[in-house]
C-alpha cells in the first residue's frame, strides 16, 4: 500500500491526518493552524487556532472570541509527533509560511507570499522542503512587477498633484496588507493620512499588537473639507463609487493592486489612476521562490493553476494543480464587494462558514 | 513616439472628459504638425497598413519572450490585446532612449513593404529594443493596426476646434473621406477656406436618437406626445435595415461611401448607372438593400455579398441591390444641410422624379398619419415591411453632425425575445479581459441543449462579475479558451430577427442578439425550445 502523504487535500483544507490538524480550512474544525489573517485563509469556526504573533489581534478583530495561540517564526511546535514551525512569507505583517515535518519529510505551505521586502512586513524567506503548497494568483508572464519604489513615486507625485489641484486623494487598497504598506510609504511632507473606519481598525488592531505604523485619522464627517483635500485618504475596495466616497469630490481616486498591470482590468474598474502594486509574487518571483525549496513536488492552490502548472512541468518540476477556496481576497477581487472585503467584518465571516 | 505613447497613457489615467481633452490639446501642442496629422489619422479609425502579417509578429515577439507559444496564447486570452500582451512579455527596457518621432515609426513601417522577410525581422527586433514597455504598447498598436483608444472622435474634434478656432461640425467633415496624413497637411486642414476639398468627400452623417433608452421602457403614444409636441411638425419613414450610405457624384466622378467611412463605390456596382446620369455636385444619403420582385430582402442575404472580394454574377442575382434615398445633402454643388427636411425632401423627390431606374434609385416613402396613436398602430405592422421602426423626422429639422438629440429619433420595434441557457464561456477583450463575458446560448430540443446565439452584451458589470465567477467554480470542460459550462443560468435573449441557416446546428440565424436580462426566478428546464424559435421564422 503507498504511503499516506503527510499533507492531504481535503474538502474542508489543506490536512495533516499523523498530526491531526488542518491548515488554513474553510469548514469549522478541531484543530487550524492559520498562515494569515486574510478571510479566505482565516475562516470562523475552528476550535483552536495556531497562528504567528502578529496575527494575534487582527485574528481577535476579525473572529471575535477565538481560543489562539501564536508563535515566534521560526518556533517550533509539536501536534501528536509533527513538528509545525511558521517562517515569515513576505505577504501582509504576521503572514506565514507553515513548515511541517515528521520523520525528515519536509512540507512547506506558503499561504500567500511575494518575494520583494516591502519594508513593512518580515520579508520572505525560502525554506527548504520535499513538497511546495504554493499559490500563483500571478503565475501569468504578463505579470512584472517593478521595485515599489518606482511606484511610490509615482503615488507621491500624483498626490502632490492632486494637493496643487485643489481636489482630495483617495488611494484604495485592501485593509490589511497593501494599506499599511501604502502608509509606510507615503510621503508624509505632502499632507496628513486619513483613513476608513475599516482600515483604521485593523490599523489599531496591528498597533495593539505592538506594530508601529505613521500616524493616520479615523476619516469622520467632521473632518473640514479644506484640510482633507490637502491629505490622503486611504479607503478599502468595498467602498469605491459609494456615497461615502462621492463625499470627497472632487477626487481623483487611485487602485494599487497587482490587476492594474493589465489595461483591461484598470479601465474595468474605472479608476482614475492603477497603481500596479501586489502583495504577491509576480511571474518571476513565483518561479524563483519555488525554485529556492529545492522541492522535488509542487501542488499549486489557487491562481492561473492550470497555465503555471504546465509551464513548471515543462521546465522540469513535478507540478501538480489542486483545488482549494484560497484566493477570494484578492485573486477574485471582480467578485461583488459583499464577498470580499466585506467578510471582514464578523458577521460576514458568519454568513460564510 | 515618446509623446504619443505618454498620450496614451494620460488618456488612460483620467475619465474625466474635460481633462481627456486637455491631455488632447497638450499633445496637438508639443508634436510636429505632421504628428498631429498620424495621430488625427490613427485616433479617426484611419488604420496604418499591415506590413507585416499578424503571424509574423506573434512569432517573433514569441522568440523575444521566450516562451512556449502555447503560454503565449494563453497570455493573450489573460491580456485581451495582443500588442499589450507583446509589450508585457518583452523584458523590461530601462534605457529606452529613441527620439523618432511618430511621423518617423510610421515612414519607416511603410517602407518596410520593399523590403526582405529577413530585414522585415531585424528591423522589428532592433525597434522593440529600443523602446520602453508603454512606447513598446503602441508602438505594437501600429503593427498590428487595432487602434481603439477610448477617445471617441468628437472629443479629438473638440480639443482640436479649441487649439485651430474652426467650429466642430467643419473639422468633422474635413476629416472625412478618403484622406492620407502623408498627402493632407495639417497647414490644409486648419486653413479658413477649405479651398483643398477633395472631390470624394462625405458629409458627416447625422445619426439618429433612440426615443426608447432601453428596450423594456416602452414608449407609447402618449410619451410620443408629451416629448415631441404635435405630430404634424414630424415625417414619419419606415426604418431599414440595410448599409447607411452617402452617395457622391462630383465632376462627373460617383463615390458610395458606408457610415464606417469605408468607400463602398465598387460593392455596389448595380447603383452606377443611376449614379452617373446624376447631375454633378449632388450627394445623397439613404440606406442600400437587397430586393427581390420590388420588395426588401432582410438583412442576412445583403450580409453575404458585403464581405466578397469579387462579386460573382450568381451574388449579383441572388442578392441584387437599389437604394432607399431619404435625404439629399448636396444639390447643384451647392451644401444644402441647412435647408429644412421638408425643402431637402422636395428636391429630393424632383431628383428621383426624373431617374430612368425608379427601381433602383428609389425613395423612402413618406408614412401618412394623423396622430401618435394612428402610427403606433402603423409601427406594429414594421416587420412585415421588413423595416426595424420608425424613422421620425422635424420637418423643420437641418441636416445635423453625428448622433443628436433632438431633430431625428428612431423608433424601434420590440425584439423578439426568448429565455436560453448558457452553455459556453469565453473570456472577453479590452475592459472584459480576464473576464468571462462572450457566453454562447442553447434553446432545449427534447433533451438536449443546442447552441444557437452568442451574445456579449446586456449584463451589467456586477451582474458579469456574478456570471464570471459561476463560469469559474462550474467549468466542466476547456477547450483552447473557451469553457463549457454546467447549464444552469438562464438568460432572456432579445434579437432583432430570425432567418433559416444552414450554416448553423440550430438551422437559424439571429441578427443582433443581446441579453434582455437574467432570468434568476427560471430554472433551466423552462427556457423555451427550438420549437418556440422556429415558430417564430413565420414561414
Amino acid at each position: 500500500m503507498a504511503k499516506k502523504p503527510l499533507l492531504e487535500f481535503t474538502d474542508k483544507g489543506i490536512y495533516c491526518d499523523k498530526g491531526k490538524f488542518y491548515i488554513d480550512p474553510w469548514k469549522p474544525v478541531d484543530d487550524a493552524v492559520i498562515t494569515h489573517a486574510h478571510a479566505d485563509h482565516a475562516y470562523w469556526g475552528h476550535k483552536h487556532y495556531l497562528a504567528h504573533h502578529l496575527s494575534k489581534e487582527v485574528l481577535l478583530y476579525r473572529l471575535g472570541e477565538i481560543q489562539l495561540q501564536t508563535v515566534e517564526y521560526g518556533e517550533t511546535v509539536m501536534k501528536n509527533g509533527v513538528a509545525i514551525s511558521l517562517y515569515p512569507a513576505g505577504h501582509v505583517i504576521g503572514s506565514a509560511q507553515i513548515r511541517v515535518a515528521y520523520q525528515g519529510e519536509v512540507w512547506v505551505v506558503s499561504g500567500d507570499y511575494k518575494t520583494e521586502d516591502d519594508g513593512v512586513c518580515t520579508p520572505f524567506e525560502p525554506v527548504k522542503c520535499h513538497h511546495f503548497i504554493s499559490e500563483c494568483t500571478f503565475g501569468m508572464p504578463v505579470y512584472q512587477w517593478k521595485p515599489q519604489v518606482q511606484i511610490f513615486d509615482e503615488v507621491n507625485s500624483w498626490w502632490r498633484n492632486n494637493v496643487n489641484n485643489g481636489q482630495a486623494t483617495v488611494i484604495v487598497g485592501y485593509s490589511l496588507g497593501k494599506a499599511q504598506r501604502i502608509l509606510q510609504n507615503l510621503d508624509l511632507s505632502i499632507g496628513n493620512v486619513y483613513t476608513h473606519g475599516v482600515i483604521e481598525n485593523t490599523n489599531e488592531a496591528l498597533r495593539r499588537n505592538g506594530v508601529i505604523l505613521n500616524p493616520t485619522e479615523r476619516i469622520t464627517p467632521d473632518n473640514p473639507k479644506d484640510e482633507v483635500r490637502k491629505g490622503i485618504i486611504i479607503a478599502p475596495p468595498s467602498s469605491v463609487g459609494t456615497p461615502w466616497m462621492r463625499k470627497f469630490q472632487p477626487y481623483s481616486f487611485g487602485y494599487c493592486s497587482g490587476w492594474m498591470a493589465i489595461r483591461g482590468a484598470k479601465r474595468r474598474r474605472a479608476a482614475d489612476r492603477g497603481f500596479v502594486l501586489s502583495d504577491h509574487a509576480d511571474w518571476d518571483g513565483l518561479i524563483s521562490a519555488i525554485d529556492a525549496t529545492g522541492c522535488e513536488k509542487v501542488y499549486l492552490t489557487h491562481g492561473y493553476t492550470a497555465s503555471f502548472t504546465r509551464y513548471l512541468n515543462e521546465i522540469g518540476f513535478d507540478a501538480h494543480e489542486v483545488h482549494t477556496l484560497y484566493g477570494d481576497d484578492e485573486a477574485l477581487e471582480s467578485v461583488p464587494a459583499e464577498e470580499t472585503e466585506g467578510r471582514a467584518g464578523l458577521e460576514g465571516v458568519r454568513a460564510v462558514s | 513616439m515618446k509623446a504619443f505613447a505618454q498620450l496614451f497613457l494620460s488618456l488612460d489615467e483620467t475619465n474625466k472628459t474635460n481633462e481627456k481633452v486637455k491631455v488632447l490639446k497638450d499633445y496637438f501642442n508639443c508634436v510636429p504638425d505632421t504628428d498631429k496629422m498620424h495621430m488625427l489619422a490613427l485616433f479617426t479609425g484611419r488604420k496604418p497598413k499591415r506590413v507585416i502579417n499578424a503571424t509574423q509578429i506573434r512569432t517573433w515577439a514569441t522568440e523575444i519572450t521566450n516562451i512556449p507559444i502555447w503560454l503565449f496564447e494563453e497570455s493573450y486570452h489573460v491580456v485581451g490585446d495582443l500588442a499589450e500582451t507583446m509589450a508585457l512579455l518583452m523584458p523590461q527596457n530601462t534605457d529606452a532612449a529613441s527620439n523618432k518621432t511618430l511621423t518617423d515609426w510610421i515612414g519607416e513601417l511603410n517602407s518596410l513593404s520593399a523590403k526582405t522577410e529577413e530585414e522585415r525581422k531585424l528591423w522589428l527586433i532592433e525597434s522593440w529594443a529600443m523602446l520602453d514597455t508603454q512606447e513598446r504598447f503602441v508602438f505594437n498598436k501600429l503593427l498590428t493596426g487595432s487602434f481603439r483608444v477610448g477617445v471617441s472622435q468628437s472629443l479629438v474634434i473638440k480639443a482640436l476646434a479649441d487649439i485651430t478656432n474652426l467650429d466642430a461640425p467643419t473639422l468633422t467633415h474635413r476629416i472625412m473621406g478618403n484622406w492620407m496624413p502623408e498627402t493632407y497637411t495639417y497647414e490644409q486642414l486648419i486653413q479658413e477656406q477649405g479651398a483643398a476639398d477633395d472631390i470624394s468627400r462625405p458629409y458627416p452623417f447625422f445619426l439618429a436618437y433612440p426615443i426608447q433608452e432601453t428596450s423594456e421602457k416602452q414608449k407609447s403614444a402618449d410619451d410620443l406626445k408629451s416629448a415631441l409636441g404635435d405630430a404634424g411638425e414630424w415625417q414619419a419613414e419606415w426604418k431599414w435595415d440595410g448599409i447607411r450610405a452617402q452617395l457622391i457624384k462630383r465632376d462627373g466622378k460617383i463615390f458610395i461611401w458606408s457610415r464606417g467611412e469605408d468607400l463602398a463605390t465598387e460593392k455596389f456596382p448595380e447603383l452606377h448607372p443611376f449614379l452617373n446620369a446624376l447631375p454633378d455636385g449632388t450627394v445623397l444619403d439613404g440606406e442600400i438593400l437587397s430586393f427581390q420582385n420590388g420588395l426588401p430582402m432582410p438583412f442576412n442575404v445583403l450580409q453575404t455579398r458585403i464581405g466578397r472580394k469579387n462579386l460573382s454574377k450568381k451574388i449579383l442575382e441572388e442578392s441584387p441591390v437599389a437604394l432607399i434615398a431619404y435625404d439629399c445633402l448636396e444639390y447643384a454643388g451647392e451644401d444644402i444641410r441647412t435647408k429644412t427636411q421638408s425643402e431637402r425632401r422636395s428636391i429630393l423627390e424632383q431628383l428621383q422624379a426624373t431617374t430612368a431606374i425608379p427601381e433602383i434609385f428609389r425613395i423612402s416613402a413618406l408614412i401618412k398619419f394623423d396622430s401618435w396613436d394612428e402610427l403606433a398602430t402603423i409601427r406594429e405592422q414594421s416587420r412585415a415591411m421588413v423595416a426595424e421602426g420608425i424613422m421620425l423626422k422635424r420637418k423643420s429639422a437641418t441636416y445635423q453632425v453625428g448622433r443628436k438629440r433632438g431633430d431625428w429619433w428612431k423608433w424601434k420595434i420590440d425584439p423578439l425575445s426568448v429565455d436560453a441557457v448558457m452553455i459556453y464561456a469565453q473570456k472577453g477583450h479590452g475592459r472584459r479581459a480576464d473576464l468571462y463575458t462572450d457566453y454562447t446560448f442553447a434553446v432545449w430540443d427534447g433533451d438536449k441543449l443546442v447552441p444557437f446565439a452568442k451574445a456579449y452584451s446586456g449584463l451589467t458589470d456586477a451582474e458579469i462579475n456574478k456570471v464570471d465567477y459561476f463560469v469559474k467554480r462550474n467549468t466542466l470542460e476547456k477547450f483552447g479558451p473557451v469553457r463549457t459550462v454546467k447549464p444552469e443560468l438562464v438568460f432572456e435573449i432579445g434579437f432583432e430577427g430570425i432567418n433559416r441557416s444552414t450554416r448553423h446546428k440550430s438551422g437559424i440565424a439571429l441578427r443582433f442578439p443581446r441579453i434582455l436580462r437574467w432570468r434568476h426566478d427560471k430554472p433551466k428546464e423552462e427556457a423555451d425550445t427550438l420549437d418556440n424559435l422556429k415558430a417564430l421564422l413565420g414561414d
